[in-house]
């Protein structure tokens, strides 16, 4: 049956915030769900809350909304908007768990809405462990053997019976949260009691331990005729015991007999029939003990998934899209195969290369969380590769990371530390395989190994091939084409080798083009090549074929920017897109360059060309030369996808490559201290005193001369990598030898601190005439949090307009002197009525989507089109820029950040500590909309944390800076009829300032005399309904500390700043005398 | 490693390294997209006289082992890979790939780009090739070898790969029915197949009469699989035509079904480079459901998919179409008791979507005997 005539339009639900678990892969697939929706003339309406997300531009929706993704707000929109249908199996776990709300709460009966794509009796089935069950046992498989239990008490008890080591599941949680393996009742106390606390039902499940298994996992898709077909099979390299997510992955699977994977697949169709999961797309994980071949069920989920995304981009078969068509009534044998034009969907792809898929970590950022991969998912990103080897997709895929530590090495290692890393690699870490890589490479063999990691030795056997190619690389004698042909063929970078040989990277590439080795690029196919291919979605190999077609139309090549991480996530795809849309509609050929398989400039519907490749001076060089040779190209955009791309262009430039934008020379001018504060002295500019230290006696007398506090941190870095205010010498001492390897070509930057400062934001485009300016964001919290974690608001609320003139001057000069084509994003801070400039990136930012939403101007699609030689003035008449005048604000927008703690755990198991500070922690942000400040601000925390109390008990302390400016907020909650608690220091100065609050103890303080409880077990208990307690310092010595932890796993609102404590207070107003109002995008910007 | 050489009938060569067994193999060049499996496409005798080129890039990292084999041997005339596996890591894992091609004496070639060679067939057509190592020729010496080797089409092969006596493959539990499967190149999983759901498998050679398959009072005749071009199978046409005289119920496979078509009066052609691998979509036009299948043919059966025909034995239909390309994959009699598909319900390698055909046969015998 074709189209569902019925479903005329579809309320499609959102993933939200970024977060670690649910990140842009739920972007790629909803956009791909709005696409496919208005292709079909379906009016499509759009709830989410993240404002960095392709899919919430208005051009994909009819009414998009910007709002919280709550049962109250999305019954509001339907009431309005009177969908046919709800989708929500395409917004990862958040959307899922929408719907369940909205069906339990009666709402769709009450509108007559129907849900398509999964029922919820289905999803439960899927999801609930006990019913899951049940149907694993049904088909003939087999499940782990397991209690589910509310309480404590059951949990003990069930442990007797599956003894240790016993893994923790909570039900109905995204990205394994709450879940691990407890090897003791101590640590079964730590992890199953937050596991009750963060399922939404209270439930847990225990079950034996399959530690060591092979892990599998298959995507499957069935339509509502009952035709399944298996997408893809995704093999674990990590067995069993490290969350998928955390895992490298591999696609095909590389250790099955036909007749295992078929037990794999029979198993899949039995289970997704029998959960009924009418149509669409869901994962199943297996594992599989290695010594028997027995098979267990570990569970499914009934929606497209993060790994959905990956085996989307792995087989180029997109399930999201496919997966919106089945929804809507068609089925797999009446939708075509995108890239093969003559085929159906319904079909199984088969690939003829290995995709190898590496997670991104941020433990850095996080210096107290526990290291261990676990059950509970950490990463905050994943990079992709694809080769025609095992050995050439990994090592692309190690060396996409970004990290040097991630790429392999052929150090000479000792004994002694050979048996160190044997037993290192005991538990999984970010850098297991490396650690198994360089042991053996010092001879450990294949069994060692094997026993310390349960590695598949096959996998063990590719990584002691890549060590015996390291070594033939070393041996005397010519770098003859063959060997060099070899190495690259194993994924061997040109630095690589060039360490190798003691040469220079250059060196080595040099030689290898005038032996004439280059990549070719080959196709995904989905088929093998078993048909001709019509999109062009290329890889590297070192082989004889390339695929590349010639062209005539001149091409943009658009560098992406790599695996998501803390500091540059999805804000930088967007703008990538952006480019991408702009150009292919001035008649441009676009190529696209990344390697992050979740998003959406990975689509290879986004532009003409997609590379899935390395973000490396020598992948993209490559990339180049191919489009080179097969047509004109106009030259690559470095300033959208934030520092690494950005980070090639100098290399780029040296290659004879034209960037096309602001030159790498201007991009250096800005990023260089120096010569950034020469434009600004010219210009008349103020800049907080600095200093450049190459030593740590040169950071000391810095710091004396221009005064404590100083912010420090190490050169060219973003997301305040290592950054930190320091108040004295012991400190800076402290830091300076802790985190930072000073020499004299990694200086590092000591910065006059401006305390209580006002910061802003401001994006703008610049042609080399005209200066347009996108916005001016005011931070709501104070300078010192670093501008991605901060909750800001534009239009700005206590500028003046007199600095807002002075604003715009400063930064129509600034980007005059450093030559900008394109965006520019300056930071600036007011104190003192004295307008500091504290840095300028010259490229696309962060808040770049944001902007754009809150105004209606796409200033990346303004960027990119600069770019290619357009300027302001045409832009104003192409109506891609506002006719006359800035971008100007619709509404009061504030866009809030999203932060992991709840993620990470000490390893005592006890929560990491939750404060602000100069480093970004946070993952993604929301934004909320409305007429006035208090609600905008109400709804990014609902849509960030939760809802705010109206009315309850809030405990307040606050650090002797703090005291005075808090005073006011805390008048406010008083007269909100906020039952307040204070210790005492903050209690005593607060009742002297009028605010009534009742004394409890420090937590340093114990129990008291009667059983006078702490503030952290009054938290523990449930009776607090927020917590402000802004930090006196980090460390966990600190009272506050255990106070923002236990908030953190309670999951109870906290607020560590004064103003923040001022805007929840304007927030709380607002709910409390007023209901949440919604209006769509496309009205605010009408 | 030598070096060996992939030489194909029009010319184009590729160079890669030796495996297996050194020396020299002639035979139709196909592709394999399996991503799983190579053991059992290597036992297949349907295989026989071809070089197969997988396009999965890892072979071998699940060894060999005794249970997964559809025969006795390897079949394959010569095996392209591009990375062969020098560890094995299966708990089944008997014996290495190599290690078992060398005593089986099949010439292997890898290192070779099995993409292009897939995109060279593609486009060109199944054509004959030479796999080449050790040997001292030169390049136009080895074309002129694999231009005097022969083509597939016309090839009759059946008395190769066909069991020269009768064996009995014994029903798993109660004997319900008596099947008389005649044995074209048959795999080992369809006997097991019919056998686990009741039925005794009476194995019989290609050429067995009319006379000898009634001596096993068969409640029905099973077509196997094989190699060779099937308009070179005029006697067991012949044979298959007395069989439907006798309405005893037919089901064939691959081969069998395209010497089934034939004994009803169709005609057979050659794919351009036909279908193997695993992922085959078949629709089954009766239901309208899709199944997954498992192919592994380089002929077809020419037959009207438009509206029902009619043969001497009765009205028919096609029942399957390929939705890639809509080549005919399945027929049956409406009246009489006969019925084929050209793919393999009996996977091994593959999905076991199709599985359902057996129980189909079992169905027509059971229906049979009650009349």
């Amino acid at each position: 049956m074709p189209l569902d005539p019925s479903i005329k339009s579809v309320l499609v639900i959102g993933s939200g915030p970024i977060v670690i678990g649910q990140a842009c892969e739920f972007d790629y697939s909803g956009t791909q769900a709005c696409r496919v929706l208005r292709a079909e003339g379906i009016r499509v309406i759009l709830v989410n809350s993240n404002p960095a997300t392709i899919m919430t531009d208005p051009e994909f929706a009819d009414a998009t909304y910007i709002e919280p993704i709550t049962s109250v707000i999305i019954e509001k929109i339907i009431a309005l908007e009177k969908p046919d249908a709800v989708l929500a199996t395409l917004g990862g776990q958040t959307a899922l768990n929408a719907a369940i709300g909205l069906f339990e709460g009666g709402i769709l009966d009450k509108y007559g809405v129907k849900l398509i794509g999964a029922d919820i009796p289905a999803i439960q089935r899927g999801e609930n462990r006990e019913l899951f069950r049940g149907i694993v046992e049904k088909v003939g498989g087999e499940s782990a053997k397991s209690v589910i239990c509310h309480t404590m008490d059951e949990i003990f008890a069930a442990v007797v019976e599956l003894n240790y080591p016993v893994v923790v599941r909570p039900s109905f949680t995204m990205g394994g949260l709450g879940s691990g393996i407890a090897f003791s009742e101590e640590e079964l106390n730590q992890i199953a009691g937050a596991g009750l606390r963060h399922s939404p039902t209270s439930e847990v499940l225990l079950e034996e331990s399959i530690l060591g298994w092979k892990e599998y996992e298959l995507e499957v898709m069935r339509d509502h005729k009952d035709n399944v077909v298996i997408v893809c099979t995704i093999e674990n390299l990590d067995p069993m015991g490290t969350h998928t997510g955390d895992s490298i992955t591999v696609a095909p699977a590389m250790t099955l007999t036909d007749v295992e994977y078929q037990k794999l697949r029979d198993l899949s169709i039995d289970i997704i029939r029998e959960v009924g999961v009418a149509t669409g797309g869901c994962n199943i994980q297996f594992a599989v003990n290695p010594e028997n071949g027995r098979i267990i069920v570990i569970e499914m989920n009934p929606r497209v998934s993060r790994s959905s995304a990956l085996a989307s981009k792995a087989t180029g078969f997109p399930i999201a899209k496919i997966a919106t068509k089945l929804a809507i009534g068609y089925t797999l044998d009446e939708i075509q195969n995108d890239i093969t034009k003559t085929t159906p969907a319904s079909f199984e792809p088969t690939l003829d290369y290995v995709v190898v898929k590496v997670p991104r970590f941020a433990f850095e950022k996080f210096a107290d969380a526990d290291p261990r991969l676990t059950t509970t998912m950490k990463s905050v990103g994943e990079a992709m590769a694809i080769g025609r080897s095992f050995s050439e997709a990994l090592m692309k895929a190690l060396r996409s990371l970004e990290r040097k530590e991630a790429i392999f090495g052929w150090p000479q290692i000792s004994e002694q530390e050979r048996a160190n890393l044997l037993v290192a690699m005991k538990v999984p870490t970010e850098y297991r395989l490396q650690q198994v890589q360089k042991a053996m490479w010092a001879g450990a063999s294949i069994e060692d190994v094997f026993a310390a990691t349960k590695i598949d030795p096959w996998y063990l056997r590719q990584i002691q091939i890549i060590n015996e190619q390291a070594f033939a690389l070393t041996q005397l004698g010519e770098l003859t084409a063959e060997k060099l042909r070899e190495a690259k063929g194993n994924g061997f970078s040109d630095n690589q080798i060039a360490t190798l040989r003691g040469l220079q990277e250059e060196d080595i590439r040099r030689e290898r083009h005038h032996l004439g080795i280059r990549p070719v690029y080959k196709t995904v196919d989905t088929c093998a090549a078993e048909f001709e291919a019509f999109t062009p979605y290329h890889y590297s190999s070192y082989e004889e074929e390339s695929e590349v077609k010639p062209r005539t139309t001149p091409a943009v090549i658009i560098l992406g920017s790599g695996p998501n991480r803390i500091g540059q996530g999805i804000e930088f795809d967007y703008s990538c897109v952006h480019a991408s849309f702009v150009l292919r509609e001035a008649g441009f050929e676009t190529i696209m360059v990344n390697c992050n398989p979740e998003t959406v400039s990975t689509d290879y519907d986004t532009s003409n060309r997609l590379y899935f490749e390395p973000l490396t001076l020598e992948d993209v060089i490559e990339v180049v030369h191919a489009e080179s040779l097969a047509g004109p190209v106009v030259g690559v955009i470095t300033q959208l996808g934030g520092q690494t791309p950005l980070g090639l262009a100098a290399g780029l430039k040296a290659a004879g490559i034209t960037i096309l934008g602001t030159s790498p020379d201007a991009i250096n001018l800005a990023e260089e201290r120096g010569a950034f504060g020469n434009i600004l002295k010219k210009q008349g500019l103020t800049a907080p005193e600095f200093g450049m230290a190459a030593s740590q006696l040169e950071a000391l007398t810095i710091a004396q001369r221009i005064g404590y506090p100083v912010l420090v941190r190490p050169s060219f870095v973003l997301g305040g990598r290592g950054m930190e205010i320091v108040y004295d010498d012991a400190a800076l001492g402290g830091f300076i030898t802790r985190a930072t390897d000073i020499t004299p070509d990694h200086p590092v930057l000591v910065d006059r601190f401006l305390d209580s400062a006002i910061e802003i934001d401001v994006d703008a485009l610049f042609d080399g005439h005209e200066l347009f300016l996108g916005g001016v964001m005011e931070h709501i919290e104070e300078a010192g949090i670093h501008s991605g974690d901060s909750a800001c608001v534009l239009p700005s609320m206590t500028v003046t307009s007199a600095q807002l003139i002075e604003i715009r001057q400063a930064t129509e000069k600034i980007a005059r002197g450093v030559n900008v084509r394109g965006l520019i994003n300056i930071q600036f801070a007011i104190a003192d009525n004295v307008l500091y400039v504290l840095e300028a990136n010259p490229r696309a930012s962060r808040t770049v989507p944001f902007v754009s939403k809150a105004t209606g101007v796409a200033l990346a699609k303004a960027a990119a089109r600069i770019a290619v030689g357009s300027t302001i003035a045409e832009l104003r008449s192409d109506s891609l820029l506002p006719a006359s005048g800035d971008a100007v604000a619709k509404g009061i927008s504030v866009k809030e950040a999203v932060l992991p703690w709840n993620r990470f755990r000490r390893s005592d198991g006890r929560g990491v500590d939750a404060v602000l500070g100069p480093e970004m922690r946070s993952t993604g942000e929301v934004m909320g909309i409305s007429p006035t400040f208090g609600e905008s601000y109400a709804k990014s925390q609902i849509a960030a944390f939760g809802p705010l109390p109206k009315s309850g008990t809030v405990f307040i302390s606050l650090a002797d800076k703090d005291k005075e400016s808090g005073i006011q907020a805390a008048l406010g909650l008083q007269e909100c009829g906020f039952r307040i608690l204070a210790t005492e220091g903050t209690a005593g100065f607060l009742n002297m300032h009028g605010v009534t609050c009742v004394t409890v103890r420090k937590n340093s303080e114990g129990s008291g005399p009667m059983g006078e409880r702490t503030i952290v077990e009054i938290i523990n208990s449930g009776d607090i309904d927020l917590v402000i307690n802004t930090p006196v310092g980090r460390g966990t010595r600190q009272d506050g500390w255990a106070i923002r932890t236990a908030s953190v796993q309670r999951s109870i609102p906290i607020i560590t700043t004064t103003a923040g404590f001022s805007a929840a207070v304007e927030g709380i107003r607002f709910l409390q005398s007023n209901s949440l109002s919604i209006k769509s995008l496309q009205k605010w910007l009408d | 490693m030598a070096p060996a050489f992939l030489v194909l009938d029009d010319g184009r060569i590729f160079e890669g390294r030796s495996w297996g067994a050194p020396g020299r193999t002639f035979g139709e060049a196909v592709f394999q997209t399996g991503m799983t499996g190579y053991q059992e496409t290597l036992t297949d005798p349907s295989y026989h006289k071809q070089i197969v080129v997988m396009t999965a890039p890892h072979i071998g990292n699940t060894g060999m082992n005794t249970q997964d084999n559809e025969s006795s041997k390897i079949w394959v005339a010569g095996f392209v890979v591009r990375n062969p596996s020098s560890l094995t890591s299966n708990w089944r894992s008997e014996n290495d790939l190599e290690a078992e091609l060398i005593s089986q004496n099949i010439v292997g070639i890898q290192g070779v780009d099995t993409r292009a060679i897939t995109r060279h067939l593609r486009d060109r057509g199944a054509m004959r090739v030479g796999i080449f190592s050790n040997l001292e020729l030169t390049r136009e010496e080895m074309v002129v070898e694999v231009r005097k080797s022969p083509h597939m089409a016309g090839a009759y092969l059946v008395k190769d790969v066909s069991t020269p006596k009768t064996y009995v493959v014994p029903s798993v539990g109660k004997k319900k029915f008596v099947v008389a499967a005649l044995d074209l190149g048959i795999k080992a999983a369809t006997p097991r197949m019919l056998a686990q759901r009741g039925v005794e498998v009476h194995v019989m050679p290609h050429d067995s009469t009319f006379e000898e398959i009634q001596a096993v009072h068969p409640d029905g005749v099973f077509l196997s699989n094989g190699p060779g071009d099937p308009a070179t199978m005029t006697e067991t046409i012949e044979l298959v035509r007395q069989v439907l005289g006798a309405q005893i119920p037919i089901f064939g496979i691959c081969f069998g079904h395209q010497i089934l078509g034939r004994a009803l009066g169709f005609e057979t052609y050659k794919l351009q480079f036909g279908h193997r691998g695993i992922n085959q979509p078949v629709i089954d036009r009766n239901t309208q459901k899709v199944e997954i299948t498992a192919h592994n043919h380089g002929f077809a059966l020419k037959a009207p998919t438009d509206a029902q025909f009619t043969t001497v034995y009765g009205p028919g239909e096609v029942t399957h179409v390929c939705l890639n390309d809509g080549v005919v994959e399945g027929l049956q009699l409406l009246e009489g008791a006969a019925f084929s598909v050209q793919y393999h319900p009996e996977a091994a390698a593959g999905p076991h979507d199709a599985a359902y055909l057996f129980d189909r046969f079992i169905d027509l015998m059971g229906k049979k005997v009650k009349a």
